[in-house]
């Protein structure tokens, strides 16, 4: 917490130095609420959050799932099945987001297409997918270390009462392995959000999208991209004291039950 | 159909660790209401042979039967029969998020398709059993060891089980949680039920126990009645590690 107190203490410096000094490099005007144009400029930046989390929700939702999916086989006693896990984390791990979002925006379609399936990728969905594809991989590892930490004496527990794969996973090992998940499952959250900005390319009106656009139109590249770096960081914070939060909660459970 | 008057068939078991031969051509009947009591040095495969009993080891040559069901490496071929063989473990292995009576109804509810209901007066009455009924609604941690692995034999019994499969219940407990414990397993005993133990704790084996086996080397080396077994070993290898044992 401190780090984050200083890091943002030194952005209000800026921010302070840019109003007060008659240095002539910023010009605030630009999104001064004060003035009407400024005022639609800054509603319209600012208006970006909306997108931006909402893609990151779905997105989020999305990677928790597949995760789940691609970390089962992977923990799994059948080879075969195993390999597969890998092969999909480590080929969607190597993948750059951008390439991926170009291949999933303007790739996909023609698949579907060519399947003479009708199905049209959006903007926003292209986003969600890509980012949740992306992300997957590293929730499926986390779900694995997080199931593997979980003794093999309770597995064979629930096997002993007659349990089937899914009622052992549902009843018995993913409930312990949760307060494990969470935390850095929350965490994940963090690397969503800022991969976020990358559907700015395919159209999607999230924050960076609004920033390029104004900076486009006001010539105030210093200025606006400023505030968006600062609209990022309010939210990667508080999705951090989240996260923190979650684990101090769930740490001091683990400590009653081990 | 000769087999189903056995509870347990075990003809020329093969099993290996990699390259390491754990189980070494093992030959075992157990009959129904037989309590056979399994011994040996530390090692010798006494768990791994448990544990191919029940399928949470699968095995490499030969042949197991339990209940007349013969025993694949397909997993469906336990499934028919999981819930007649019980397990206590030496390390217990209760769920820790689950309170104890959520411990025991857990299998009859989603195993045996019992309702809430029913499944809780069945644990409440093998709570009874296992002499432990105050602590129903506690979680795991909060009991002494000796009534956690009371909980676990509950837990089992709570599946209402053919056949108790004991590995080393007491050796991870305090001295003297021990016996209360063995006197849980001892009125077991009394009960019919077909059990195989895996156990140290020579007085007790030489009172509940039908037959003795003496395992080293993953193979069975000596068998026999316990007044036979304890007073007259017929080789020096068992000899030797009952020395030893009961030296303490
Ligand atoms: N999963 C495994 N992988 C490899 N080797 C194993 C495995 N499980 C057991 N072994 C080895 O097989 C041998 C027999 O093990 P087992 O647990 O059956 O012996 P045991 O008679 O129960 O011994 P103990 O009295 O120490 O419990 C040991 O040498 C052990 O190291
Ligand atoms: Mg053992």
């Amino acid at each position: 917490m401190k780090k984050n107190k200083l890091i943002l203490f030194a952005f209000f410096l800026i921010f302070l130095s840019g109003c007060s000094s008659a240095s002539g490099i910023w010009g605030w005007y630009v999104i001064d609420p004060s003035t009407k144009t400024g005022l639609t400029n800054i509603k319209f930046l600012i208006g970006g959050f909306t997108s931006t989390i909402q893609l990151s929700i779905v997105a989020a939702f999305l990677s928790i799932v597949l995760g789940l999916i691609v970390a089962l086989p992977g923990i799994s006693n059948n080879k075969f099945f195993r390999i597969l896990s890998r092969i999909y984390v480590e080929f969607v791990r190597a993948i750059p987001l951008l390439p991926m979002l170009f291949w999933v925006f303007y790739g996909l379609p023609v698949i579907f297409k060519s399947l003479g399936l009708n199905i049209n990728i959006d903007a926003f969905w292209g986003a969600v997918l890509t980012l949740a594809i992306s992300d997957s991989a590293f929730t499926a590892e986390i779900y694995r270390s997080g199931i593997q930490s979980i003794s093999r004496g309770q597995k064979e527990a629930a096997q002993t009462i007659g349990l089937n794969y899914f009622q052992t996973m549902r009843y018995v090992i993913l409930p312990q392995a949760l307060r494990r998940i969470l935390p850095p499952l929350a965490n994940q959250f963090i690397y969503i959000v800022k991969m976020s900005a990358f559907a700015s390319v395919i159209g999607m009106q999230e924050l960076t999208r609004r920033a390029n656009e104004i900076v486009v139109t006001e010539y105030r590249p210093l200025e606006v991209y400023t505030l968006l770096i600062f609209e990022y960081l309010v939210l990667v914070l508080v999705i951090s004291f989240a996260v923190r939060w979650l684990e101090r909660k769930m740490g001091s459970n683990e400590s009653l039950n081990n | 159909m000769i087999y189903a008057n056995h509870a347990i068939e075990i003809k020329n078991l093969i099993k290996w660790f990699d390259d390491f031969n754990v189980l070494n051509n093992v030959n075992l009947i157990v009959n129904h209401g037989e309590i056979v009591v399994i011994c040996g040095p530390s090692g010798s495969g006494k768990s791994t042979l448990v544990r191919c009993i029940n399928r949470l080891e699968t095995h490499d040559g030969g042949n197991v039967k339990v209940i007349g069901e013969t025993l694949t490496n397909d997993p469906k071929s336990f499934a028919k029969i999981s819930s007649d063989v019980g397990m206590v473990f030496q390390q217990f292995n209760l769920f820790p998020h689950l309170t104890v009576l959520d411990n025991l109804t857990l299998g009859p509810v989603h195993a045996l398709g019992l309702d809430q209901k029913s499944a809780e007066v069945r644990a409440y009455n093998l709570l009874e059993r296992v002499k432990i009924p105050e602590q129903a609604k506690k979680m795991p941690h909060a009991l002494s060891g000796g009534q956690q692995q009371r909980v676990a034999i509950a837990r089992s019994l709570c599946m209402q089980p053919k056949i108790m499969l004991f590995d080393e219940p007491t050796s991870a407990l305090d001295p003297e949680m021990i016996s209360e414990v063995l006197d849980v397993i001892t009125d077991l005993a009394t009960d019919g039920i077909t059990m195989v133990v895996v156990t140290h704790e020579m007085g007790f084996a030489h009172k509940v126990a039908n037959r003795m086996i003496f395992m080293d080397e993953g193979r069975i080396v000596e068998e026999g009645k316990p007044s036979m077994f304890f007073k007259n070993p017929k080789t020096d290898r068992c000899k030797t590690f009952l020395n030893q044992i009961l030296k303490h």
